[in-house]
């Protein structure tokens, strides 16, 4: 495509985000007007500003080249994505904000008065992070090579320097106005194409039907496969090759493929006729990770469904740059409204990439077979509409997907590099902050030129794998188990998290198992949560002596709401005492009706400004 | 296929990072100092041995004598005293038996009245109808902290011994040592809760007599001036006399800040420019109650001596990962950094109340030393005060509600 649009465009995004980052506090906030300076993020902003951080690359490239590839199932993807944060306005929004916490870390401390707990709840964020980050990079090194034949690392590298520059130079102090920014950039660049795309469809004579049938091509199309893969056909198919097919170099023949499989070499170009049926790939020879995850989903689909629902649902409460955002809300029923206003915004951004995938399996259906189809959503507008239309759009969508890596990669390299910062590392300071920008970085750029060609969605699902059999345990045990222990959460997240965080390496690595442990391995939530809360569970209660002191205070600042602060609880016998011995102040009139005095003060004061 | 085995490799480097991580942890904390043989001849071994007896269960009894710590230390106790049953007791009931003959508990207790009434030890036989029970004969021997008795030892053998009875004595002794350290610790920390509430700021006298001073100035001239002043003076005062909590969040305290301001400004008129950038991540923010408003009290001072012009005021809030990074800034007199150093060290008083040594003061004991005030001044050239204040402490939260909106 057209990269004379999209460079600029990508570049826009950039140094909008940077000037957003550094400048958006100082315009929006210096006033000598204390009551406009300190009023607090309001739950709408702050809703857009942690959706803004949440749709990755996952969700903006990465559903769209499932569903693309792998048809309507895929649709679990972004419902869980969304469900995760039922479950956490369920159970975790409120108390979290309650406790005070910043952190997961924090969390821990605050809830088990354990340093241990703390530094493992640590060790957990780093990794959830890194897992997280990886995708990210990768999905941009796609974005890049697509929009201008770079090579695959360079996106990776821009993005990992991007966001160390920015994070380690302290750029992010606006965060809020940034990641919010970020999400209606992000919300833009999916709509205003779409909304062309469909009018073009409709012109199109609106084919429909697209999950049917196998897809087919609907004019003559020529595919270079990049990736060695085999092809399985189920009817003879004749096609036009330029390259190395089953072994035997054609230049330009025509060849008759029997029904049957066939190996493709890297480099082939093939030409497809009109009207022919887009045949299904296999499993290559480099690309490890997604076809023998695809090939475990396709013969256990009910596992695989239910693995990456549990692992969707519970996940979302421990991704760690997710939960930060909480600490903005004021109060506990703020992080609710907050959380309720992120369903509705994120419920609305997922209904746009199955669209994508949709459209994409009707006009690049080829995508299937060169193994980008997380590609889908930058190549549709420039195939579907074309000329200067399509490059402008294509330059929007391009845009809105480096603002999806910039966001979700820089609220985690924040997170990690916070960890590492005050957990790991030895001393605090600004420039050990640095340092651990740098290493929260630097690990998942080099793991991304070892571990190369996973679709993001699924090393996404593998995060949330993570995440949900570690820190959705310590969460809601946390919250609402009264008996939970010290060791109880340490083993909990070290059994749960930690089996979880091995399937992951060896799906990642390409373990070389089959069937059924390969489908574990791949899918690791649905066993590896239950273990989590189980060995938490068990443990715990095997340790009742190290239950920490004064937890049922500490439950009950979690669980009661702020005007009913412990504080004030423990000062109502005093004040008894004192309504009998006559001497009542006006603190105590405020106390027994909460708020009355402060409406009529302010409303006062409005109601003189106003005249 | 080698890209793949190297992705492998690495990822399952990554992955065991973590449980590495924890069985390092693991193991130092349980690694114990085993070998303390082949040092010195066997007399002197045998002091080592029971001195890290002693040591292993002293941690225990430093949070005081309950039935948690009790059972924690009474069986390196146990193995101190070489017997076949020891019990502890506070005043009413047995805290915890450790060896045979759980049986004698209530006899224990029957016989304790009279040691537990005069602080002193004694010996005697237990009647026992088990024909087998090894237990026949129990030495008691006091807990006394300050002279009070807190509990007693009870150590059982099958019989009389008097090499018992001085070892009961003495590690009765020992234990009562750790007790009254534990008692130690209890008052070190009520000292340092009582002294954090002594250092609750106060609004300065000075400043109620002038705010009230400048309101009746205006009572008759412009009365509804002076009656949104009369808010604005009981809505600070207000705040400042409030008793619950130690702890306030940052959007009050500036509400607080604005309060004293519009005072100060009905004072000195257009003399005062107050400039304010928050960042409004930051606002909830916990922090100890008035400890950002007599910085400002002191730029305020600081801006307005010795000058007939404007003093202009910065005050900004910033987000800065797990901190938030308040600074108030001010273009006065400045100070002699000498000066202030001696002020903050608490050996001249200063002119003007007590006001940036209680706050720098208070800071250290709620967040540590390295969280103190940052100061950067020098006379003519203004001042800058730096509070670097963390997202989240154990045991910082703030009592107040922030709904306001």
């Amino acid at each position: 495509m057209n990269s004379g649009y999209a460079i600029p465009a990508v570049a826009l995004v950039v140094v909008a985000t940077v000037l957003v980052g550094a400048f958006g506090l100082r315009i929006s906030r210096t006033t000598s007007d204390f009551y406009v300076a300190s009023r607090t993020v309001g739950p709408r902003l702050n809703a857009a500003a942690i959706s803004g951080e949440y749709l990755s690359a996952a969700s903006f490239l990465g559903i769209a080249g499932l569903v693309l590839v792998q048809g309507p199932d895929m649709l679990w993807y972004p419902v869980g994505y969304t469900a995760g944060y039922l479950v956490l306005l369920l159970f975790v929004a409120a108390p979290l904000r309650r406790s005070g916490a910043y952190t997961l870390p924090d969390f821990a401390e605050a809830r088990l008065a354990s340093q241990g707990v703390r530094r493992l709840a640590g060790a957990f964020v780093v990794g959830v992070g890194w897992l997280y980050l990886l995708p990210q990079l990768q999905g941009a090194g796609l974005t890049l090579t697509v929009l201008s034949g770079a090579p695959d690392w360079l996106g990776g590298v821009i993005v990992a320097v991007v966001v160390t520059a920015i994070v380690a130079a302290g750029g992010m102090r606006s965060i809020t106005f940034v990641q919010a920014f970020q999400f209606w950039l992000k919300l833009t660049a999916l709509l205003v194409p779409a909304l062309f795309l469909v009018l073009a469809w409709q012109g199109d004579g609106a084919p429909g039907r697209p999950f049917e049938e196998p897809a087919t091509f609907r004019e003559q199309r020529s595919v270079r496969v990049d990736d060695t893969l085999t092809l399985k056909l189920e009817e003879p198919l004749t096609v036009t090759v330029d390259g190395t097919v089953d072994g035997r170099t054609r230049d330009g023949a025509r060849v008759a493929l029997p029904a049957g499989s066939h190996r493709i070499e890297a480099g082939t170009r093939l030409t497809f006729d009109a009207d022919t049926r887009v045949p299904a790939a296999g499993r290559g020879a480099d690309d490890a990770l997604s076809p023998s995850r695809a090939e475990s989903r396709a013969e256990r689909p009910l596992y695989a469904t239910y693995g990456l629902i549990l692992a969707t649902f519970l996940g979302t409460m421990g991704l760690p740059h997710v939960v930060v955002r909480f600490y903005t809300s004021p109060t506990g029923v703020a992080a609710r409204r907050t959380t309720v206003a992120v369903l509705g915004l994120i419920g609305a951004f997922y209904l746009l990439p199955p669209l994508y995938g949709a459209l994409g399996r009707l006009y690049a259906p080829e995508l299937t077979l060169t193994g980008k189809a997380d590609a889908a959503v930058l190549l549709l507008p420039d195939r579907v509409i074309g000329g200067v239309g399509g490059d402008l759009l294509g330059a929007l969508v391009a845009g809105g997907a480096f603002a999806a890596f910039l966001s979700t990669a820089s609220g985690l390299t924040m997170a990690v590099a916070g960890v590492l910062t005050q957990d790991v590392l030895p001393s605090r300071a600004v420039s050990h902050f640095r340092l651990g920008t740098l290493l929260a970085m630097a690990v998942p750029l080099a793991a991304s030129a070892l571990v190369g060609g996973l679709p993001v969605a699924d090393a996404v699902g593998l995060a949330f794998a993570v995440s949900a059999s570690s820190f959705c345990p310590l969460l809601v045990l946390g919250i609402w188990w009264r008996r939970l222990t010290p060791p109880g959460a340490a083993a909990g997240m070290l059994v749960g998290g930690g089996s979880a965080l091995l399937a992951v390496a060896a799906t990642m690595g390409g373990f070389p198992g089959d069937g059924a442990l390969h489908a574990l391995l791949a899918w690791p939530a649905l066993w590896s949560v239950p273990l989590g809360f189980l060995t938490m569970v068990l443990v715990s209660l095997a340790t009742p002596g190290r239950v920490p002191a004064g937890t049922a205070a500490i439950l009950a600042r979690f669980h009661l709401p702020e005007e009913l602060g412990t504080e004030e609880l423990r000062t109502e016998g005093p004040r008894t005492d004192e309504l009998r011995a006559g001497t009542l102040s006006t603190d105590d009139l405020r106390a027994a009706k909460p708020g009355t005095d402060d409406q009529r003060t302010a409303a006062d004061r409005r109601e003189e400004r106003t005249r | 296929m080698s890209g793949s085995l190297g992705g492998f490799l690495a990822g399952l480097a990554v992955a065991l990072l973590p449980l590495l991580a924890a069985g390092f942890w693991l193991g130092r904390r349980t690694a114990r100092p085993q070998h303390l043989g082949g040092l010195g001849t066997p007399v002197e071994h045998a002091t080592f041995q029971t001195l890290h007896t002693a040591s292993l269960a002293t941690p225990p009894l430093r949070a005081g004598l309950t039935e948690e710590t009790a059972g924690k230390s009474a069986r390196k106790l146990r193995s101190l005293l070489g017997t076949d049953a020891l019990c502890l007791t506070d005043l009413e009931k047995v805290l915890v038996w450790d060896g045979v003959g759980t049986h004698h508990r209530t006899e224990i207790m029957e016989r304790l009245a009279g040691p537990l009434a005069t602080g002193r030890g004694e010996a005697f036989r237990l009647t026992c109808d088990t024909p087998d029970c090894t237990v026949r004969w129990a030495v008691v021997a006091p807990l006394t902290v300050d002279d009070r008795v807190h509990g007693a030892l009870v150590a059982c053998a099958p019989r009389e011994s008097a090499v018992l009875v001085r070892a009961a004595g003495e590690v009765a002794r020992w234990v009562s040592v750790q007790l009254e350290l534990a008692d130690l610790d209890q008052s070190r920390t009520r000292l340092i809760e009582a002294e954090i509430k002594a250092l609750r700021a106060q609004i300065s006298p000075h400043f109620i007599f002038n705010s009230l001073a400048v309101i009746a100035s205006f009572v008759r001239t412009d009365p509804e001036r002076a009656r949104e002043l009369l808010l604005e003076f009981a809505d600070f005062t207000r705040y400042s006399f409030r008793r619950h909590g130690d702890f306030t969040t940052l959007a009050d305290e500036l509400h607080a800040i604005d309060h004293y301001l519009a005072l100060v400004r009905a004072r000195f008129g257009d003399r005062l420019a107050v400039t304010l950038q928050v960042a409004p991540e930051v606002l909830p923010v916990a922090l100890p109650f008035l400890c950002l408003q007599p910085l400002v009290e002191n730029a305020v001072k600081h801006g307005l001596e010795g000058k007939s012009d404007r003093c202009r005021i910065q005050i900004t809030a910033q987000d800065a990962g797990a901190e938030a990074l308040v600074v108030i800034e001010d273009d006065g007199a400045g100070m002699d950094p000498e000066l202030l150093r001696r002020i903050l060290a608490r050996e001249v008083s200063p002119s003007g109340g007590i006001g940036l040594s209680n706050v720098d003061d208070r800071l250290r004991q709620v967040y540590g030393d390295d969280h103190g005030l940052v100061i950067e001044t020098a006379v003519g050239a203004g001042m800058k005060i730096t509070v670097r204040l963390p997202k989240y402490q154990p045991g910082v939260h703030s009592a107040a509600r922030l709904g306001r909106e």
